[in-house]
């Protein structure tokens, strides 16, 4: 294709080195967006990134799954006539391999765009600051959501084969389903409006495992004090303060799940309901945090 | 030519870097956590030899004094490996152990003042150091966050994901594998600062899984051996790019 070259601006024009535009097919917003989302889950697992960086996700991957094929194997070998672990309470057993493994990547999603000011970058594509967040925030609860899933599809399977019931194992792997679908929704808004805050990476894991443990270690620790001197009523509504046991009154009111508070003291529907309040309330939240956060382009 | 143990302007620039704007918003909201904790508990329950050591065990010891010691003991290398200005550092002409030294007095202290005092006043708060467990916890805290300081420094220097690898250790060793196997106990600092509070407290206040002498002489091992490996390794420190 010869340069484009109109009668008019040939006259201006001193030297025509042939310049052209990009003329091919522009695959638009919708594309940047849905790229953004599939290359930060890529990233979420370190594909297309490093081998040093795929050493952590994937252990902890694996950490995540290990109990749930040795859980399978003991229940068919044994002939058990159910699983020994809830569907809804592998998450909360496990709940340090998911803190960690939030507190190791979201700030891996966000902190390392804003310190090396790849932002202004991505805002000079046809995206929006919500395609931004929206892509990073679905990314991480996507990346959340297969840490969380893969060990229940492994203990649903399991159980099939060792010819559990089939629909009450199915509604029972339903019920986890949502439940970490729930939990993945919720700590994917925390750790990234954590990790948002700091360009450093290393401060960012700190500050998410802060978060997590911090608040889980107070709950619990006024939780075992209550229930020693029991005071069973305010067990359940202590449950509102942290992360992982927010989670574990929804499933618990909601989802036929068997509370972790001490004395298995969870809370009634009516409590529960203020717990799914709380939870939307806490990822509509962390949206907004994160809209608000990037409407600064710069830093 | 005098050695010395002690660098004001890299105890300057370390402590500057600790206690910047973020870090130090951490620093302090997890003390403030605790006295509000106590505060509450206090409030609710009354003063109670018992429900203190759960507080000051379970929560100030397990919980806050490790992560005040990931947060403070990584942040007084790590970010500046992390984004190379240590070699401004290093080029100057002070030793490497002296580096390391004076970046462990300032991590320690840090440490210490953020978790010791706020400990003593939570004891204080709850039983008004009853059984003198309050004061038994806070110098375990002191005690444990010399020991933390010294590893999470050389952790700092070893891995870039000192972090992660000193939150692991934290978490998924000291509180996890501590609980579920008993030998793991032995091993963590934790416990090994418990029987110092141990021999302080009343007779059957505080219990630890380690004899007293060999916990002081691993926290010392520990620290000493820390100390010296961390300035073994910012002497033949190699700078690597971004992943």
């Amino acid at each position: 294709m010869p340069p484009e070259t109109t009668a008019a601006s040939a006259q201006d024009v001193i030297h025509n080195i042939g310049y052209r535009p990009y003329t091919g097919p522009r695959l638009g917003r919708g594309y940047a967006r849905r790229a953004l989302w599939s290359q930060s889950l890529r990233g979420a697992y370190g594909l297309g990134r490093s081998a040093k960086s795929k050493v952590l996700p994937m252990t902890l991957l694996a950490v995540m799954c290990a109990p749930a094929a040795i859980i399978v194997a003991v229940a068919i070998t044994t002939k058990m006539n159910d699983l020994p672990v809830e569907y809804t309470r592998y998450a909360i057993l496990l709940q340090a391999v998911i803190g960690l493994y939030l507190a190791s990547q979201a700030p891996q999603a966000v902190s390392r765009d804003l310190r090396f000011r790849t932002i202004p970058l991505y805002f000079s594509r046809p995206i929006e600051r919500v395609d931004y967040v929206l892509a990073k925030y679905a990314a991480l609860a996507s990346a959340l959501f297969l840490l969380t899933a893969a060990p229940l599809l492994i203990l649903y399977v399991g159980a099939l084969l060792a010819k559990l019931g089939f629909a009450a194992q199915t509604k029972a792997f339903a019920q986890g389903l949502v439940s970490v679908a729930l939990l993945s929704l919720l700590f994917a808004g925390l750790g990234l409006v954590v990790a948002a805050l700091t360009p450093r990476r290393g401060f960012g894991v700190a500050a998410v495992i802060a978060v997590l443990t911090i608040s889980f270690g107070a709950v619990s620790t006024v939780q075992g004090i209550a229930y020693a001197r029991d005071n069973t009523d305010v067990i359940g509504w202590l449950g509102l303060f942290s992360p992982i046991t927010l989670v574990d009154g929804v499933q618990t009111a909601f989802l036929d799940a068997t509370s972790s508070f001490p004395g298995g003291n969870g809370p009634g529907t009516g409590a529960g309901l203020v717990y799914l309040l709380v939870v939307l309330a806490l990822i509509a939240g962390s949206y907004a945090l994160l809209m608000r956060r990037y409407r600064k382009a710069g830093l | 030519m005098h050695h010395r143990i002690y660098h004001p302007t890299v105890a300057r620039l370390t402590y500057r870097g600790l206690l910047g704007r973020r870090r130090a918003a951490v620093l302090f909201t997890l003390p403030a956590l605790l006295l509000v904790i106590a505060a509450a508990v206090r409030l609710l329950t009354g003063a109670d030899d018992d429900t203190a050591t759960k507080v000051l065990g379970g929560f100030a010891l397990a919980t806050m004094v490790p992560l005040i010691g990931v947060i403070a003991g990584t942040g007084a290398i790590g970010p500046e490996i992390d984004d190379g200005s240590v070699v401004y550092l290093l080029a100057k002409p002070v030793k490497r152990p002296t580096i390391i030294l004076t970046k462990l007095l300032v991590a320690t202290g840090v440490t210490a003042v953020f978790s010791a005092v706020p400990t003593l006043i939570a004891g204080l708060i709850l039983n008004g150091n009853s059984q003198r467990i309050a004061v038994a916890y806070t110098i375990a805290a002191a005690v444990a966050s010399v020991a933390y300081s010294a590893l999470f420094l050389l952790l700092g220097t070893v891995t870039r994901h000192a972090v992660v690898a000193g939150l692991v250790y934290a978490l998924i060793w000291e509180s996890l594998f501590g609980s579920l196997v008993p030998g793991a106990r032995t091993l963590s600092v934790q416990q090994w600062a418990l029987s110092l509070a141990e021999r302080i407290a009343a007779p059957g206040a505080v219990s630890s899984d380690v004899g007293l002498p060999v916990a002081v002489v691993l926290l010392a091992g520990v620290t000493v051996a820390a100390t010296w490996y961390a300035g073994e390794k910012l002497r033949k420190l190699t700078l690597a790019g971004e992943e």
